[in-house]
């Protein structure tokens, strides 16, 4: 093996402990879900010294757990042995959530709230598409508030099981 | 006595990214005055969950508007280190929050000003702003209609609270003739394509309040004048007490942070 190719496979080792280490990283207030399943974390770049450059992208702009993710990257890149890491916020383009995953999709679902239904448009932003309850799986529900415990959700209620559920709002 | 309050180099750019934080921090800051007192929890969660994004809008701004002025400040030192005649929002946020009737009337009148707003600074020049109004316009299309679905609610409800919507929109409306005055700053930027043209948007307003106040049975004021002053810091006594609240702690303690 040259010492180019070497160094390369290194670099890939390198760049891909990184990934693991930070896409593991949790939402602090959704738990269930980490931050590439969210589509929050942008991307990873590790340096030829070491150096990783992290870019994640808040849900909403005063959304407060995004100061959290960044300390907790730093965190879990620090455990894997990564010292130096800076994380960056971009605002653009916007998040969506269509850039959830549809495993954090289903992680969501079984955690009790209901995933963002269809496509992000203003349609879907003002929760005009019926949304299915995560405990029964019915689609006769209703809202019964815009906003909910965090920016990202929004409040509804389950006719058929009578359960009230947290709807994570498509954006 | 040595002072705590920052001096800066005055631009064009900076003022107008002032003038956008600083209405986004002050009505985040009213806002958040509800918290536990909204007549209704899903109402207060509401308030809480606008007055956030709002703060969270104010936060970016101010630190563009530390990377425009470029002398090392922090979007803390223009939000906490100003003295009140350099604060650039318009009077319309800096009302005290009144009933809920008075506090929805004003929500509908910004959030319906700022949502043509940050649509069309989505194709600005500068970047940075374009990014911010790509996600503060979706924010914002929700409060407006929130805030307005609540009008209607209000308007077309019982004779009670018809009477304190229509109140309300009487008070206030006098304050939203600043929202389309288009200084020099304001027109020299919409020329270079930075930022929309403030008076333009007004037939748009118009036109995106008239079909929320037919159907809350609202009747449009007719203001013999309008009250300005807030853009150039001529502000009224309420935001002194608000500033006594906002600054307290950056004031006593300068450059704290945690
Ligand atoms: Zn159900």
């Amino acid at each position: 093996m040259s010492a180019l190719t070497e160094l390369e496979c290194h670099q890939d080792e390198l760049v891909a402990r990184a990934r693991e280490a930070v896409a593991q990283v949790r939402d602090p207030e959704i738990p269930v879900l980490t931050i590439a399943d969210l589509g929050v974390l942008r991307s990873i770049d590790v340096a030829t010294d070491g150096t990783v450059k992290v870019a994640i992208t808040p849900t909403y702009s005063g959304c407060p757990a995004i100061d959290v993710i960044g300390f907790d990257i730093k965190m879990a890149l620090a455990k894997a042995g990564f010292c130096n890491a800076h994380v960056r916020q971009v605002l653009s383009p916007a998040w969506t959530t269509d850039w959830m995953s549809e495993t954090g999709k289903a992680k969501l679902k079984a955690y009790g709230i209901a995933p963002p239904a269809g496509h992000a448009s203003r349609r879907a932003l003002f929760g005009e598409e019926s949304i299915v309850c995560p405990h029964c799986g019915s689609s006769n529900t209703e809202r019964v508030s815009e906003f909910g415990s965090t920016a990202c959700k929004a409040l509804w209620r389950c006719k058929a099981c009578r359960e009230p559920f947290d709807y994570f709002k498509c954006i | 006595m040595a002072t705590t309050s920052i001096s800066f180099a005055e631009s064009s750019l900076l003022n107008l990214v002032l003038r956008r934080a600083d209405d986004a921090l002050i009505l985040g800051h009213r806002l958040s005055e509800w918290c536990g007192h909204a007549p209704m929890v899903e109402e207060d969660i509401a308030l809480a969950n606008i007055a956030l994004d709002l703060v969270g809008q104010a936060r970016s701004l101010y630190g563009y508007a530390a990377l425009v002025e470029g002398s090392g400040l922090t979007e803390d030192h223009f939000a906490y280190r100003r003295e009140q005649h350099q604060y650039r929002n318009c009077l319309l946020v800096e009302q005290p929050n009144g009933d809920f009737a008075a506090t929805i009337v004003r929500q509908v009148l910004f959030s319906a000003f700022m949502d043509l707003y940050w649509r069309e600074m989505m194709t600005s020049r500068d970047k940075a702003l374009a990014a911010m109004a790509g996600k503060a316009e979706k924010e914002t299309a929700y409060h407006l209609r929130h805030s307005g679905e609540w009008l209607i609610r209000l308007g077309d409800g019982t004779d009670d609270s018809h009477e304190r919507a229509q109140t309300a929109l009487d008070e206030l409306w006098v304050y939203t003739g600043e929202l389309f005055e288009a200084d020099d700053i304001e027109r020299g930027l919409a020329q270079s394509g930075v930022a929309p043209d403030v008076l333009s948007l007004e037939g748009s307003w118009n036109q995106r309040l008239a079909p929320i106040l037919r159907e809350a049975r609202l009747e449009i004021p007719q203001a013999p004048f309008m009250q300005s002053g807030g853009r150039s810091g001529r502000h009224s006594e309420h935001v002194g007490y608000i500033l006594a609240d906002l600054q307290y702690l950056q004031r006593t303690h300068p450059e704290a942070v945690w």
